[in-house]
């Protein structure tokens, strides 16, 4: 696309486009098709029970993490000796912890924790995955052999172990579980386009895009990738999930978001102690875990039935 | 297949170097003396001097890592800087422990899931099946530490039934390996019940069907004899979960494995027992996966050998 046709790229969509010359036409036409793609998939999303009910749960996380400091009533690290370890009541929606902070608060806050994690794990496992899973695909050879063995060696460390590896060498703490995380989830994104690049290379536009001379790096990011997004997509809302219950599991074990960060995994531990006592500081952060990692499993499925052309 | 098998087995020697590396990197990748790291943060000058002589951390990196692996082979892990006893004494301890709590979460979670899921197939839509798919989302999306709690908060504060930590008799065992199964066996019913229904609309089940044969044959020796082959072939990706988890469950059980021992060697910065307790967790799915993939060549005739690698 050329520069010329910036102000319509800029219109809204569904705008007509007539009175313009014939090759804005054309462009025209592919942008519509992109977007009855977008609206397919979003009203096969939309009539999935599951998805509807998955994007309602993130929607309320969302809403809770992005207007915190407003619907938070109290502060989420003030401590207060007299209301020590309360039950649910009308002043603490939730409870109280040891040191007197609300959990209904902190547990907002919290929100924000995860979702922030879950989401820059995720963007650093495309960031690096992406490109070398394309890469390792589109050139093949001696490359991809060898890159395949690098793959080989991180999926070595199963599950939660390669970010608890990751984290014991940078030191605990947010930011060291969001990258922990991130790289964790690098070898599945490298596989899965990888995958996907093998099988595109195939395709009778790539063999044009070759033959018109077009860079491999142009073919591979600008031909190949884009039709390759759907897995990508689906990886990335179900990796959101899992990142989130790595990261709550490291705050657990005390490796992940330190005192008096108010992480889920972290309350979680914390209220251990008090189990016997005040359950509510361990039954109501992990509700909120199972309910973020249940919300985007569910959306996730949906967008993998909406974006499969088979089971819609 | 035996040529496979071979391949299989050359793939996973760079994979066991490349583990080693990385393991061999942890110490030197923190800031500060690696000596001093494997030592231990009490360690006198002298034994400090002792142990950077011992493992050589004078020498060029690629010599140190030889010093290393070549102990490694002989079963020198080093010593703990906690309790001064070798490494490999106490993963030798606990890890039958940990693969006794695997493999009962296995077994719970294959007998399980894989039933769940055949009946969620045969009576599609109905209460059971409903119920079983809701009961499988929830328990891959549930923090398998908080399950561990909410498991004892039922049954160990409230109920009294069983004990809520530690280990000596087959009680104890109850409530970790559900824990420890309760994902895996959500994935599995999941699983099963997919395959089941692809496997129910092909023709040779309504061959058998038209045959006359009854219900329960078709299903349990014609459908469920190929339903199973994608089950096995997450098994690898099972132990994966189980292996990851039992670091979680462990720990909330006080169930005296080789997960625990990681997680508490980390914060006590006991590193040669850290070294130790990576490399067997990794090395350990490492040879799980390749023994699957060897299994999964045997049972599906179909797959090319030779193009086995390359998906």
């Amino acid at each position: 696309m050329s520069q010329a046709h910036t102000p319509q790229q800029g219109g809204t969509a569904g705008q007509p486009a007539e009175a313009h010359s014939g090759e804005t036409l054309v462009l025209h036409k592919g942008r519509r098709k992109k977007h009855s793609e977008v609206r397919t998939v979003a009203h096969h999303l939309l009539r999935n029970r599951g998805a509807l009910i998955g994007l309602t749960i993130i929607g309320l996380f969302v809403v809770g993490s992005i207007f915190a400091p407003y619907l938070a009533t109290h502060s989420p690290t003030e401590t207060s000796l007299v209301s020590r370890l309360q039950t649910a009541n009308a002043e603490h929606w939730l409870g109280t912890d040891e040191l007197g902070r609300d959990l209904f608060s902190r547990m907002l806050y919290g929100g924000r924790i995860s979702l922030n994690i879950g989401i820059i794990s995720v963007v650093i496992g495309i960031a690096v995955g992406v490109p070398v899973g394309a890469v390792s695909g589109y050139y093949g050879g001696k490359l991809d052999i060898i890159t395949q063995r690098f793959i080989d060696i991180m999926i070595a460390f199963p599950g939660i172990l390669l970010a608890i590896v990751v984290v014991t060498v940078l030191g605990v703490g947010v930011e060291n579980v969001m990258i922990a995380t991130g790289i964790a989830s690098v070898p599945i994104y490298a596989r899965l386009v990888r995958g996907s690049v093998l099988a595109a290379k195939e395709q009778s536009y790539v063999a044009a895009a070759q033959a018109a001379g077009i860079a491999d790096f142009s073919i591979i990011f600008r031909h190949i990738l884009p039709n390759c997004l759907a897995p990508v997509i689906v990886q990335s809302t179900f990796q959101i999930a899992t990142s989130i219950l790595w990261a709550a599991g490291l705050g657990f074990l005390g490796l992940g978001a330190q005192a008096p960060t108010p992480e889920w995994g972290a309350i979680l531990s914390n209220g251990r102690e008090y189990i016997r006592t005040a359950h509510h500081l361990t039954t109501f952060p992990g509700l909120a875990i199972l309910f973020m990692v249940l919300g985007f499993n569910l959306v996730g499925d949906g967008l993998r039935d909406a974006l499969d052309p088979k089971t819609r | 297949m035996y040529q496979y098998i071979l391949r299989r087995l050359m793939l996973t020697i760079p994979v066991v170097i490349g583990v080693s590396v990385i393991v061999f990197a942890i110490i030197r990748l923190l800031p500060g003396d690696p000596a001093r790291a494997l030592a231990g943060v009490q360690a006198t000058p002298q034994y400090v001097e002792q142990v950077r002589e011992r493992y050589g951390l004078d020498e060029p990196v690629h010599i140190q890592y030889w010093t290393f692996i070549s102990s490694a082979v002989q079963g020198d892990l080093g010593v703990s800087t906690f309790s001064r006893r070798p490494v490999t004494t106490e993963i030798a301890e606990r890890f039958p422990r940990t693969l006794v709590l695997a493999s009962l979460s296995l077994f719970i979670a294959t007998i399980v899931g894989v039933s769940a899921g055949i009946v969620s197939a045969t009576r599609r839509n109905s209460l059971f099946d409903n119920a079983s798919m809701f009961v499988a989302l929830v328990g891959v999306a549930a923090p398998v530490f908080w399950l561990a709690l909410m498991l004892q908060l039922l049954f160990s504060v409230q109920l009294r039934w069983l004990p809520a930590t530690g280990m000596g008799s087959l009680r104890h065992l109850i409530l970790p390996s559900i824990t420890l199964g309760m994902a895996s066996a959500a994935l599995m019913a999941r699983i099963t019940r997919s395959s089941m229904l692809d496997v129910l609309k092909q023709d040779f089940i309504t061959t058998a069907r038209a045959k006359g044969l009854a219900e329960r044959v078709v299903v349990y020796k014609h459908a469920l004899k190929n339903a199973l082959i994608p089950v096995v072939t997450v098994l690898g990706l099972q132990f994966g979960i189980l292996l990851g988890g039992a670091v979680l469950t462990e720990t909330v059980f006080a169930w005296p494995g080789v997960g625990r021992l990681l997680v508490d060697s980390i914060l006590r910065r006991d590193y040669p027992v850290v070294q130790g307790t990576v490399m067997l967790l990794a090395f350990l799915f490492v040879i799980i996966n390749l023994v699957v993939d060897v299994i999964y060549a045997f049972l599906d005739p179909r797959i090319h050998y030779q193009e086995k690698e390359s998906s």
